[in-house]
């Protein structure tokens, strides 16, 4: 029986770490994020993953191949909207440009691969990743396995229902919400200068 | 086709070569084909299987044959092929051991409901153990029903990836690792099997003539898209369980083809040929 609420902490959980949705932890209801397993207001998450990205030693944005490849209207627009976001924070951007497991060979410099995304942080010292265009599958199962071995602080932005499996997860992400935590970024740098 | 992969331009400078160079000039959208090979960025390069794979040579050719690759989706299962397919820049589904004509068959029979008007080629490569053993119910159920789907069986006469167990595309009389007083039964002669199942198309080939494997690849997977099932089968031996050096590979398959002991060989329906004639036609314009 749970006798205390699960969190969705940074690892390493250790190995077959379980899914959080597996502890009870469910999808956040429209408007609002989930920050650590907990529903918030979507503002107050904003307000987290500026602080997580800017607290940061090695933040690294994970773009997915739902931005990264321009498929459909709409997208070239978001994926500038996230470089913005990436060069605000001073984060670098390593993309996942698809899904298959290239076991065991990828080059963790330039690639993340869902299917051992540990080897992409371990490699470059990843203290705060965000994830953005990954589809839900591939974004749960990465997450799950960088919160069993690694203790980087995990970000979904998520234009559908959000991500439980991440630390930080927003959903119903759009071109304004991206731009809204770009700026949320820039003022709380102007204010530590 | 350059917009079915393009990069979002904001991302135009993190992107790996490899994925550049696949749409600069890789196999999409354009006829690449066997004797192109060497002059464009192919959908398998780094793979894991031994030095001189039969099974890896006939996969490259196979691969670089797909007529429409960025609408194939290949199906495959558990064996050596398996270990080259996470590398592949192809849609491909791993299916559960002999379960792949099953897998291939609700695939593709999804994806004609899902998308009506875009032809997908759906394409079975896997083993001999999986096409002709353990997978052969799935396999030949699968012509019987007339699935318009190919089965491309790699033929290395033997379960490989295990160790060198007989399978039933071994010769009678094959010593291997775990056969050690030699195999009691003679080859099964599945392109007999296919015909006989009611497959538009049959070939048996090998990877010592890329043209008529390239060939073969192109037909079975058109028949599959208009008349029926189809199937070929590719010779691809294994120096690791059969014992001969790397670079004997394809002199191994020549001396088979010449004692009579692997028959490269062809079926077509009437239906098939038409088709295949009326193709030609279209193409000489
Ligand atoms: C359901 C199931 N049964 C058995 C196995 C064990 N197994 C793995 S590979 C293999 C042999 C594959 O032989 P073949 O299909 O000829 O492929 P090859 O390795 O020779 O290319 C077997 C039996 C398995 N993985 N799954
Ligand atoms: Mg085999």
């Amino acid at each position: 029986m749970l006798t205390k609420r699960y969190e969705v902490q940074k690892g390493p959980e250790g190995y077959l770490p379980p899914a959080a949705a597996m502890m009870g932890i469910v999808p956040s209801e429209p408007g609002t994020s989930l920050v650590e397993g907990q529903m918030v207001l979507q503002e107050t998450a904003m307000e987290k993953v500026a602080d997580a990205l800017l607290q940061a030693k090695n933040p690294v944005f994970f773009p997915g191949p739902l931005i990264l490849w321009a498929w459909k209207e709409g997208v070239e627009e978001k994926a500038q909207a996230i470089k913005e976001l990436a060069d605000a924070a001073g984060a670098k951007i390593i993309p996942m440009p698809d899904y298959r497991p290239k076991y065991p060979m990828i080059n963790p410099e330039i690639e993340i691969n869902p299917n051992h995304p540990n080897l992409t942080i371990w490699h470059n010292n990843i203290d705060v990743c965000l994830f953005v265009g990954v589809h839900c599958h591939y974004a749960n199962i990465a997450l799950k396995l960088i919160r069993g071995g690694t203790d980087c602080y995990t970000i979904a932005l998520c234009a559908e229902a959000g991500h439980e499996d991440a630390m930080i997860s927003l959903r119903d992400v759009g071109l304004d919400q991206i731009r809204q935590i770009t700026e949320i970024v820039k003022k709380r740098k102007e204010t530590q200068k | 086709m350059r917009n079915l992969f393009q990069v979002s331009a904001a991302f135009e400078d993190i992107m790996p070569a490899e994925y550049k160079s696949l749409i600069e000039n890789g196999p999409f959208g354009g006829d690449k084909g066997v004797t192109d090979l060497g002059t464009f960025k192919e959908l398998l390069e780094e793979h894991p299987l031994c030095a001189g794979c039969g099974l890896a040579l006939s996969l490259r050719l196979i691969l670089a044959s797909l007529p429409n690759p960025e609408h194939t989706i290949i199906v495959g299962s558990t064996g050596c092929s398996a270990l080259a397919f996470p590398q592949a820049a192809v849609h491909n589904i791993h299916s559960l051991f002999g379960n792949q004509n099953a897998v291939a068959s609700g695939l593709k029979r999804a994806l004609s409901l899902r998308f009506p008007d875009v032809v997908k080629d759906v394409v079975v490569i896997a083993g001999d153990g999986a096409t002709a053993d353990i997978g052969l119910d799935m396999v030949m159920h699968s012509w019987f029903r007339q699935e318009r789907i190919t089965t491309i069986m790699l033929d290395n006469e033997a379960y490989a990836n295990t160790g060198g167990q007989e399978s039933g595309m071994s010769q009678e009389g094959a010593v291997l690792n775990m056969a050690p007083k030699g195999k009691n039964f003679s080859k099964i002669s599945v392109p007999e099997l296919a015909w006989a199942s009611g497959c538009a198309y049959v070939a048996a080939v090998t990877p010592a003539n890329p043209r008529k494997l390239q060939s073969a690849v192109r037909r079975g997977i058109l028949a599959a898209r208009e008349t029926g099932s189809s199937y070929i089968q590719v010779y691809s031996p294994c120096p690791t369980n059969y014992k001969f050096k790397p670079n004997q590979t394809i002199e191994k398959v020549k001396s088979r083809e010449k004692d009579g002991t692997y028959q490269v060989r062809e079926y077509i329906s009437d239906e098939a040929q038409l088709l295949f004639d009326r193709l030609e036609e279209v193409k000489n314009g």
